[in-house]
């Protein structure tokens, strides 16, 4: 049984998740199709974050299924470079390399993972750098660049390895007000080009806007999910209810 | 050239005092090849010891239990014993035990001369201290950057090799220079073992001379001349490896 488009992109089924004592995930599912940007939100400690990084390995799992693009994630054989050439990242810290200037950043992965050449890599490094808004400042180090500007430059280094799908790991987190905007517009541009998006957000404003579908996750358990006008005015369970009742 | 000779010979006619090597041809000769002998020996265990430093800290974070064992036990039986004791080890202990090879005048030589069972033995030792020196870099490198490089696809070693190195070589720079510079002092034990190196050579004249006073001098301020050059290099390398905007 191969994977086709028609099949979702991502799909989680029952997964349980716990670190040493502690339940992180309490058996999560949830599918997501081709050209999908859905949105996770829910209190800290909910296992948000946890989820993401179980879907390109970074946390393993102990029970239960996660398939992208047909590929089984829960098994000790994974071919990890496969996911990973399938599924981008961008940090909440951004974590670029520090010792590489913005264009370095961007071209390193296609060179050493996908053995692009040179030339052609630097190419597409500089295309991607203008697509978010950096231009002129290819070489400069991300120390000398603000935390907004190094997030679109981590999120220019995921899309140089041309992932199918891009998970977020509250990439707005950690930035200055002022910044948030421009990260949330180079998404929303990426979004709009039909990139599938995963992420994890506390920006609601900007989920209600640019998500297909939102989900809301607590102690482990998605507890609600639905498109988000539903979602938003129409929310149903209690837990829902309080959550967004204290944030909006 | 030749008027500084004169000039050396006569302040000993007129003074005692007698500086043999920079008058007397043949004694130069004995204390250029001595001040050679010495930069060799320095450059060819600065080399290995670094080489020793970062093989022996990957292997420190290596998953088999043993294999991290027999980093540990080297470094232990290296820093805790004197590298007099090691040198004189390597070679009556270890040489002897070695086959040896016939010679072109048909006798038997050991298969390492001298000046190679030095450089192994002081590579190990310095080595030992590099290791230890290393892996404090490795850790101090933050795990979300080494996370970052994993999502995007790179293996293990090229983790290694072009993020948590060359980030790491920068942390460890100061102490690194510090183990250098002590090992090029080190070098002089070669000495016990007949290399001729600076200190063998200047024995060599102060024993056909008796000028012991005159060449300790000459020594003190060779040595203070060597390492301040190298000490130069090093902070100018530092100051090279510096990353805009980053640590300072």
């Amino acid at each position: 049984m191969s994977w086709t488009p028609a099949d979702p992109m991502v799909s989680l089924k029952n997964v349980h998740k716990s670190f040493g004592d502690l339940k992180v995930l309490n058996g999560v599912s949830l599918d997501v199709m081709k050209g999908d940007v859905i949105c996770i939100i829910g209190p800290s400690g909910s296992g948000k974050s946890t989820l993401i990084r179980c879907v390109n390995a970074l946390n393993d799992i102990q029970q239960g299924s996660i398939l992208v693009e047909g590929q089984e994630v829960n098994d000790p054989k994974l071919d990890k470079l496969e996911l990973r050439k399938k599924v981008g990242m961008v940090f909440q810290q951004y974590n670029l390399f520090p010792h590489k200037t913005a264009l370095q950043n961007v071209m390193m992965a296609p060179i050493r993972v996908l053995k692009q050449d040179k030339a052609q890599a630097e190419e597409t490094a500089r295309g991607l750098i203008k697509k978010v808004r950096l231009e002129g400042k290819e070489n400069a180090y991300p120390g000398e660049l603000s935390g907004g500007q190094q997030q679109r430059v981590a999120i220019a280094r995921s899309l140089a390895m041309r992932p199918d799908v891009i998970l977020f790991d509250e990439v707005t987190a950690a930035l200055d007000p002022e910044t948030v905007g421009e990260v949330l517009q180079t998404i929303k541009d990426l979004a709009e080009d039909g990139m599938t998006c995963i992420l994890v957000t506390h920006e609601m404003a900007f989920a209600r806007e640019v998500a297909d579908h939102i989900y809301f996750t607590d102690r482990g358990v998605i507890v609600e999910h639905g498109p988000p006008e539903t979602f938003f005015q129409n929310a149903q369970d209690p837990r829902t209810k309080e959550f967004l009742s204290q944030i909006l | 050239m030749e008027f500084v000779f004169e000039w050396f010979r006569t302040l000993y006619q007129e003074t005692g005092i007698n500086l043999p090597f920079l008058y007397d041809e043949y004694d130069r000769n004995r204390m250029i090849d001595g001040f050679f002998t010495t930069i060799w020996l320095s450059l060819v265990c600065l080399f290995f010891s670094v080489i020793i430093g970062i093989i022996g800290a990957w292997l420190q974070g290596s998953a088999f239990k043993w294999t991290r064992r027999i980093v540990n036990g080297y470094i232990q039986l290296f820093r805790n014993t004197p590298p007099l004791v090691q040198l004189y080890f390597f070679y009556f202990a270890i040489g002897t035990l070695l086959p040896r090879v016939e010679n072109d005048w048909g006798g038997q030589s050991p298969i390492l001369g001298s000046f190679a069972w030095a450089a192994i033995s002081l590579s190990f030792f310095a080595g030992a201290f590099n290791v230890e020196i290393f892996r404090s870099g490795i850790e101090a490198v933050p795990k979300s950057t080494v996370e970052a490089a994993e999502a995007l696809g790179f293996s293990k070693l090229q983790i290694y090799r072009d993020i948590t190195l060359p980030l790491a070589f920068r942390v460890v720079l100061p102490a690194l220079n510090n183990n250098l510079v002590n090992l090029v002092k080190t070098t002089t034990l070669a000495y016990a073992i007949a290399v001729p190196e600076m200190l063998y050579e200047a024995n060599q004249i102060w024993s056909d001379n008796v000028n012991v006073t005159e060449m300790m001098f000459f020594l003190l301020l060779a040595y203070f001349v060597l390492v301040g050059v190298l000490v130069g290099g090093m902070n100018r390398w530092e100051r090279a490896m510096k990353i805009p905007g980053y640590g300072g």
